[in-house]
This record gives structure tokens, sequence and C-alpha cells, in this order.
């Protein structure tokens, strides 16, 4: 293989390279376990498998001199959000309950990405159980942002976003409950999609928000971020939520021409903009040709954190309710701990501040007398919410806003104020409450030399709008030169 | 009726309600494709789904959904359309995901009743609040060394609850009604109502009030009780128990308790004060059961004839008294198999003959050998044959009972069994005569004291005759000729 500046970087590529015979995936994986080495001090990774991937890659490059082409995901290493199961290997959700966890079956999108030939090279950091906004709630440390690492890479995924932005692999996988994937996408730099509700399957994602979760690829490139959606969404009989829905090809969507397209720009979005997120927002849209931008209305936009943080909560404390210490994970019993003593000491040992905190929360919206007040309520706002977007998607093809209200934090500047930190999610929790697919795209960069994500939402199953759109921005913003 | 009075003389009325579980006669789990088999070895029959592996997520069972409809609809209930799945979260043990996935706000049913028939009050239409599906938890074993075992091969199988209105007002209604319930469950063949394995269990709400007044006492919730036996004797333990108290003037705290049927005593287990706060909130992971009517319809079309109907037909149709009607009835296939051989007879004698055979002989030797009523070895035209033996004159009644023993052991024609032992009912007179005279000959002290009026002594010559003849003689014409020679009243 010649100097770093031949390697192949992005999935196209990649996948060119290992065609022609440039290279093998037993070199692109070795590349990549190096590169995870080098990068070790970002706390990206919770494991790596070496062995497995070896094996993995082999076995792509034995298929490919036989003939037996897979796709363009064939022999190119990836890395998978520690809280999506792989079979034998760990999966702890960042937690330190499911420390020596490894389950016994693959996720639905992992046993697609392998039947895709995909070769995955280790499981990512995150924040405890996908719960936070900066990756700074990991039992197992902080992951750094690659572009500064004073800095946090926004979370929950920010191993998987930093892993991508770091170069270690093109691709990889995340979930995103209220910004999970494009909120880090953005804070690192690179494209992170949160498809539709329904589009993958959550089939061995460890359920945070089960009404709001869904797995999410992040890659360097919209078309490869298409490419990775393309191979683990579908219906799924292991998923009642995952209905069999028709699917475009969605990276040859990246490379249709475009004609002209009305731009929704909600007012609630933009209002306390600072003048440079505005620019940030608004300079890349109003130079792109063909793009009418419209002002629209999501009036209820001002309940979304609120209702967001009881509904994701109240699922929350159920979905949590199984780490009992009974089966697996952290027990902590002493000789005359009774049953409730074990529960206890368990669940104090193996939760960390964050995890309890929403499991408190959540228990109480659900708890009698409280039911209707918080549960009831948010579930309103949330059919509110939804029907807001339904009124604007009648007036505009895909509505745009930044990802996130800022660039990425400086490490610790939010963890003593939750409430602080929540508001990390502003923009992306409304899509979530509505079930949208929503993308985060790298735009320019602040005065620090920080990217902005500009996040492109489109209706309902429509994800070939939304990357077609964010396609454009992603040409736009290369050939300005705008990026860090 | 019994009255039930408190030491003051007050009479009072108990008032009960019932919770029934069943569990629906699917081949896999409610929410996984694991075996529904009884019996596995512990934990050998679950999956990461039904042992609350994280990351799993249930999947309705179809077969499920149907056999919860087709009972709805057997008891005619309102089948709902957008039933909503909820989660009721508590922490146990066998409980893998920490909660159950039941149906609070909106069941898949409501309304409908049962039939019941009792001794003390007849007819009664006991009503349903609802019925709705859950899966159920594991199994705990508690070894009393301080440790506990957890089998986690019952996790998720599939259950339906059938609550009733607080319409019983005596044990006897509340077994009487458990037994219309199981009847219907297995006629519709929804569930088999099997409480040994724990497919068919109840819980009671009981409370008293004093008779003649409109508002309920303070009511216990007896759990689990596993037997119809257990429920009378429960449901009088506790009724007595809150006369007791209310009749002293005491007062009632509501509480959940346990039957303990070696003591038979009512337990504490816990007060209201303790009560679980489930937090009840629809489950995500699966949508609302949206149920095209046409299927719904067409599950209703399955459901056959049940227990009620048929016994009321038995009455009006065959003249069956309506206690036989009633345990024909109880089971489907016994009821099948009456009905198979009535339809080779014509007549009323007939049809009760054979009720009588199939209640007496048949049912006794089931339960003697420990049978169910679908093992009846005999096949109904058999049975038929036996009885035109016995009507035509060719055996005698006693008869018929060595050849229905061997009817049991051997499927062939009763006359051929009649022929080949040598069983034939004499009717001769001639040969009949001949053997009385001989009788008479050898006891002339009988003789003597029975024309001197002893005429108890009847009897006895008729089963020194019968004896003789091996059981053989046609009881008629052995009386006929006593009566002849005896009496000399011919």
């Amino acid at each position: 293989m010649g100097n770093e500046m031949d390697t192949p970087q992005t999935l196209d590529e990649m996948a060119a390279a290992l065609r022609s015979g440039q290279c093998s995936a037993a070199q692109l994986i070795d590349q990549a376990l190096g590169r995870a080495q080098e990068h070790r001090h970002l706390n990206a990774f919770l494991s790596l498998d070496p062995e497995g991937a070896q094996q993995a890659a082999a076995k792509a490059d034995e298929e490919l001199a036989s003939g037996h082409d897979r796709g363009p995901l064939h022999g190119v290493p990836v890395a998978i959000k520690d809280n999506i199961c792989t079979q034998g290997m760990p999966t702890t959700c960042a937690s330190q309950f499911l420390d020596n966890f490894a389950p016994p079956y693959d996720a639905t999108a992992v046993q697609r990405l392998r039947d895709a030939g995909a070769v995955i090279i280790g499981k990512t950091n995150l924040d405890e159980f996908a719960m936070g906004s900066s990756n700074e709630n990991s039992s197992y440390g902080p992951v750094l942002n690659p572009l500064d690492t004073s800095r946090v890479p926004g979370g929950s995924s920010g191993g998987s976003a930093a892993a991508v932005a770091a170069g270690i692999v093109p691709l990889s996988l995340g979930s995103d409950t209220g910004g999970s994937v494009r909120q880090p996408a953005a804070l690192c730099g690179v494209v992170g999609v949160k498809p539709t509700y329904g589009r993958v399957s959550r089939n061995g994602l460890v359920a945070f928000g089960s009404s709001l979760d869904q797995i999410g690829p992040f890659a360097t490139t919209v078309k490869g971020a298409a490419g990775v959606l393309q191979a683990i969404a579908g219906g799924d009989p292991m998923d009642a939520t995952c209905p069999d829905q028709p699917m475009d090809n969605w990276a040859a969507e990246c490379e249709k021409p475009v004609g002209p397209i009305r731009v929704g720009l909600p007012v609630e979005y933009t209002a306390d903009l600072t003048d440079e997120a505005r620019a940030a927002l608004l300079g890349p849209l109003e130079a792109m040709d063909d793009v009418e931008l419209v002002e629209v209305a999501l009036p209820h936009t001002r309940f979304a954190i609120a209702a967001y943080y009881v509904l994701a909560s109240a699922e929350a404390s159920a979905n949590l309710a199984r780490f009992d210490g009974i089966r697996y994970g952290v027990r902590v019993a002493e000789p005359e701990s009774d049953l409730q003593d074990v529960y206890v000491a368990s669940r104090t040992a193996g939760f960390g501040p964050e995890v309890k905190r929403r499991i408190m929360l959540g228990t109480f919206a659900l708890s009698a007398g409280y039911y209707e007040a918080y549960y009831g309520k948010a579930q309103q706002a949330r059919a509110a919410i939804g029907s807001d977007f339904d009124k604007a998607f009648e007036q505009v093809d895909v509505i745009a806003s930044l990802t996130s209200p800022t660039t990425a934090f400086e490490l610790d500047a939010r963890t003593q104020d939750p409430l602080e930190m929540y508001l990390s999610d502003i923009f992306t929790v409304p899509s979530s409450l509505a079930g949208l697919p929503a993308i985060s795209v790298p735009a320019g960069a602040d005065g620090k030399g920080l990217p902005w994500g500009i996040q492109v939402i489109a209706p309902h199953w429509e994800e070939g709008s939304m990357f077609q759109f964010a396609t454009r921005i992603e040409s736009h913003v290369a050939s300005a030169g705008s990026l860090p | 009726m019994t009255i039930w009075t408190g030491a003051s003389g007050t009479e009072y009325e108990p008032v009960i309600g019932l919770e029934v579980h069943a569990q629906l006669r699917t081949a896999s789990k409610l929410f996984c494709a694991c075996p529904t088999v009884f019996g596995a070895e512990p934990n050998h029959h679950c999956c990461p789904v039904c042992t609350g592996m994280p990351g799993t997520l249930p999947v309705i069972n179809r077969r499920a959904v149907e056999l919860a409809i087709r009972l709805c609809t057997a008891v005619g209930g309102t089948v709902h359309s957008g039933s909503v799945f909820s989660r009721k979260n508590y922490f146990y043990p066998d409980l893998p995901n920490g909660y159950q996935i039941s149906q609070f706000d909106k069941p898949l049913c409501t309304g409908g009743g049962v039939w019941i028939d009792t001794e003390e009050t007849g007819r009664k239409f006991i009503r349903l609040t609802r019925i709705h599906m859950e899966n159920d938890a594991g199994k705990s074993s508690h070894s009393g060394d301080g440790h506990s075992l957890v089998d986690l091969n019952r996790s998720g199988m599939p259950l339906c609850e059938i609550v009733s209105e607080a319409d019983m007002r005596s044990p006897q209604e509340a077994m009487a009604y458990m037994k219309a319930l199981r009847s219907i469950l297995r006629y519709t063949e929804v569930s088999d109502g099997n409480m040994e394995e724990g497919s068919f269990r109840c819980d009671a709400n009981i409370s008293v009030r004093v008779m003649g007044t409109e508002p309920f006492g303070t009511k216990s919730e007896l759990k689990n009780i596993n037997s119809f036996r257990f429920v009378g004797q429960a449901l009088e333990y506790e009724i007595r128990r809150h006369i007791d108290v209310v009749d002293s003037g005491g007062s009632l705290e509501q509480d959940t308790r346990l039957w303990d049927s070696k003591k038979h005593v009512t337990m504490f287990m816990r007060g209201k004060e303790d009560a679980h706060d489930y937090r009840y909130f629809p489950e995500p992971d699966l949508l609302p059961l949206d149920l095209d009517p046409s299927w719904v319809a067409e599950i209703a079309e399955t459901v056959p004839e049940l227990a009620d109907e048929r016994s009321q037909r038995f009455q009006a149709d065959l003249g069956l008294p309506s206690y036989d009607a009633g345990v024909l009835t109880a089971e489907r296939e016994l009821a099948d198999y009456f009905e198979e051989a009535a339809g080779m007879v014509s007549t009323p004698d007939e049809w009760k003959a054979l009720s009588n055979w199939i209640m007496g002989d048949v049912l006794r030797r089931l339960k003697e050998e420990n049978l169910d009523t679908t093992a009846i070895p005999i096949r109904p035209q058999r049975l038929v044959q036996l009885l035109a033996l016995i009507t035509d004159g060719v055996i005698s009644g006693k008869i018929a009972k060595k050849v229905f023993d061997e009817l049991w052991e051997h499927d062939v024609d009763p006359a051929t069994i009649v022929e080949d032992r040598g069983w034939k009912q004499v009717s001769d007179t001639a040969a009949i005569d001949t053997i009385i005279q001989s009788i008479l000959a050898d006891n002339p002290n009988e003789v003597e004291e029975y024309r001197a009026g002893k005429t108890k002594l009847r009897g006895f010559f008729v089963g020194q005759v019968m004896r003789a003849m091996r059981g053989q003689g046609n009881p008629q014409v052995v009386n006929q000729r006593l009566s002849a020679l005896l009496d000399n009243t011919n």
C-alpha cells in the first residue's frame, strides 16, 4: 500500500480499491485497527475485535476473489455503538452494569451489515445507555473530539462519530433517540442519519426510549451514509414497529440531478440563534441555486424538550428494569441480603448518576396520580408537534435547521447543569418525537475552526429527498471550501 | 339455600367476583417462538426474548389473538379493534423484563357472560367485565435454605384473563361459574383448562353485606386458588371470617390473602397500603391490535355449540333430565360421544338408557383408570348394540355389565361376546319351571314360611333361581313363573 495520501478513505474509494486489487480487505482492516490504536487517546472504542475482524476480512477477500461480491460494503471496516448487540462480543452500553456482558445474538442491523460483507472492528463508546449529549456519561470515561481534544464529540453516539471523524473507519452505526446520531455528527464534522421511526429494526438495540430509538449510520459522505442505511433498513419480523416499506436506491438518489426545491425554515429554530450560528445555516442555503427558502411555523416546539424527557425517561424506567442483577450484569449480594437488598445494591452500584436521574424521572412521571399530568400531557404535546410538521410539509419539501445550537463545547462545560445539557438537543428532539427522518451534514466552521452541522428533516419514509438535498448541501460546502 | 348468619342473628350475603387466567392453546409463546409444551427441563424452553435479554422485542403471536377472539365471541363479549398492550411494572426474579405485557385501559373484549346452573339458585347469568391478553411470568421455587430457583419455561406463555362482575352470591355459584367457564374454554379449544399444569388459575374477590342492602363491603382478594374444591373452601372460610368481623362491630381492611390448603385458612399477604403502583403505560414495542372485521367474523364462525346450549337441546329434544344433560355436556368429548350413540337410537327410553350407561359405568371406569373423556375405549356403536341386546331380552342388565367390561378391553360385537360366553338370557318357561321346582323342593321350610305370609322371602327365591341359572334367567319370566308356582296365582 502506498503512503497515507493514497490510502482509500471514503466508502467509494475503498470499494473501488478493493475491486481494482489496489488493496485487500485484510489491509483495510489492519489499517483501521492500526488507526484505532493510534487514536486510543480519543477513547472512541470500548472494545476491538482484531481476531474476529481479520477472519471476516479474510473471508471477504476470498469471496471477492471467487467473484462473490456482496456490494458496496463488502470488506469495509465498520464500528458499532456499544448499545447494539453483537453476538459473543462485549455489549456494555458504556455501563459498568454490563461490564462483562456479551449477548447471545446479533442485532438485526448488525446481521444485515455482516450479510452485506462489512467487517466489524469493534464497539464504540457512548453515554451510558445512550443517555447524554456529550459522551461524558460513559462509565469508561468521555470520548474526546478528534478535531479538538479539549472538547466533547457530542452524544450519545460520541464514539461512533469520533471513529469516523478520526478516519479510523469510513462508516459506523449509532443510535438516535433525541439527536444522539445527528448532534455528535454535527460536532465532529461528519454525516449522521436518523431514519424514519420504523425504517431500521430495533431488534438488538438495547432500548432507551422505545418509541423514539432508531439505529442510524455515520459516514464521511452523504452517499456513504445512504449506502449503510440501504443495507440495514427494511421490515423485520422480529420488530413489530418495523414494517415493510418501499425503499429507493438511496445512494443513486444522491447522484440524481435535482430541480428546484422548497426548503422550510422553522421560525422557532432560528429566533434565538447567534449571528454566527444564523450565518452558518443561512450562508450555504441562500447561496445554493434552485432553493426556495420558506419560513414555516412549528408552534409547539417549545414543549418538545419537556415532552421528550418525560416520554423517553418513562419508557427508559421500564426498559431498564430488566437490569436487576438476577440473570446478567452486576449483582451485589451479601450473605444476609434479601431480594430487595439485591435489587437496590445492584442497581445502585451498576448505574451512573444520569441513568439514575432518568429512571427516577420516568418512574415519577408514570406514578399513580401523576400519570395524566406528565405522561398524558407529554403524549398530547407529542401529537401536536407531529401535526405541526404535517402542516409544514404541506408547504415545503424538506425542513432545514442547524443540528445543534452550538459547535462542540468544552469537556465539563455542561456536566453540572443537566437542563443546559438537555437543551443541546433542542433542534433534533422535535423530529424524533414526530418520527421523521433527519440527517446532519457538515456545513461551515465557526471562528475556532469547529464544524457546524445542518439538519435536513423530510416527511415520513422520504429518506430519498432528504439524501438528495443533503448531497446538494455537501457539494456546495465542499466547493465553497469552508469546511474545517 | 345457605343462609349466612352472624352471632347477632343478622343475615349476610356474600358478594363474589372471579378473575380467571387461562392459558391459550398455542404451539408457541405469546411474544416469541419458544414452545409451550409442559414439563420440559427447567429453563430449556426459553430464548433471548422470554429471558429478557437486552435489546429483545416482543412480537405478537397471531394464533393467540385468534384464540382469545374465539373466547370473546363464545361468551358474547364485544371484540374491540385497536386494543392496546400496556406494560405492568413490578420487580420479581421470575419476571425477566421487570414488566408484564398486559392490557389495561383498552382490553380486547368487554361484556358478555356465562350461564351457570346450581341446585340452590337454578339458572343464572354471570356477567363478564372484560377479557384481555397478557404473558405469563416464570416459576419461582423457594428451597427454604435462603435460595430460590427460577424456571423461565413458563415465562411468556400466552394467557387471557377473564374478569367477572361481582355477580356471584355463594361459593357454589363461584364453583359453578368456574366450571362453566372452563367448559367453554375446552369446548372452544381456546385452552385445555388443565389446573394441575397451571393453565387455569383463579383469583377471587370477596366481600359480605347485610342481606337486603346495596353497598358492597370491604373486599379481600384471594390469590391463586387452583382447584374448584379450594375455591369453595377458601370462599367459605373467608365469608365466615368477614361476617365474624363485621357482625361483632369490627371493620375490615382491604387486603390480599393466600389460601393455605393444608391448614384450611386464608393467610394475610399484603394490605392496601402495600398495593403495587404498577405504573401502566402503553407498550411502545407493540402496535395497537388492528383487527380486520372479516377475520373476526371468520373466527366467530369457528365457535361450536357450547355446553349450556347443548344441555338445553338434550333436554328439549331427547327428553333428558336437566341433571343428565348437565353431566353429559360438561365435557365436549363426552357430549360428542353421547350424541353419536344417541343418533343410532330413536326413543326417549333408549336415550335415557344410554345416558345412564355413560353417566354410570363409562364415567366410573374412566375415573378408576384415570382416563379423560377422549379415551373411552368402547365405540358408541358398541354401546348401542349392547343396549339393543338388553331391550331385545337377549341378556339381562346384570349380564350386560359383564359384557360392558369385556367391551372395555376388546372392540367386538357384544352379540359375539354373549354367544361365545354362553351368556344368553334364558326365557324358556319350561326350563325355568324345572329350576324353580327343584329350588322349592330343596327349601320346604322357606316355602312354608312364605306361604304363611313371610313374603319377604320372595327375594330369597329369586336369588336362588338366578344363582342356579348363573344370572342368565330372564328376570321378568323368572318372576312371573315364581308367582305361578309359589303363589299358585297362575
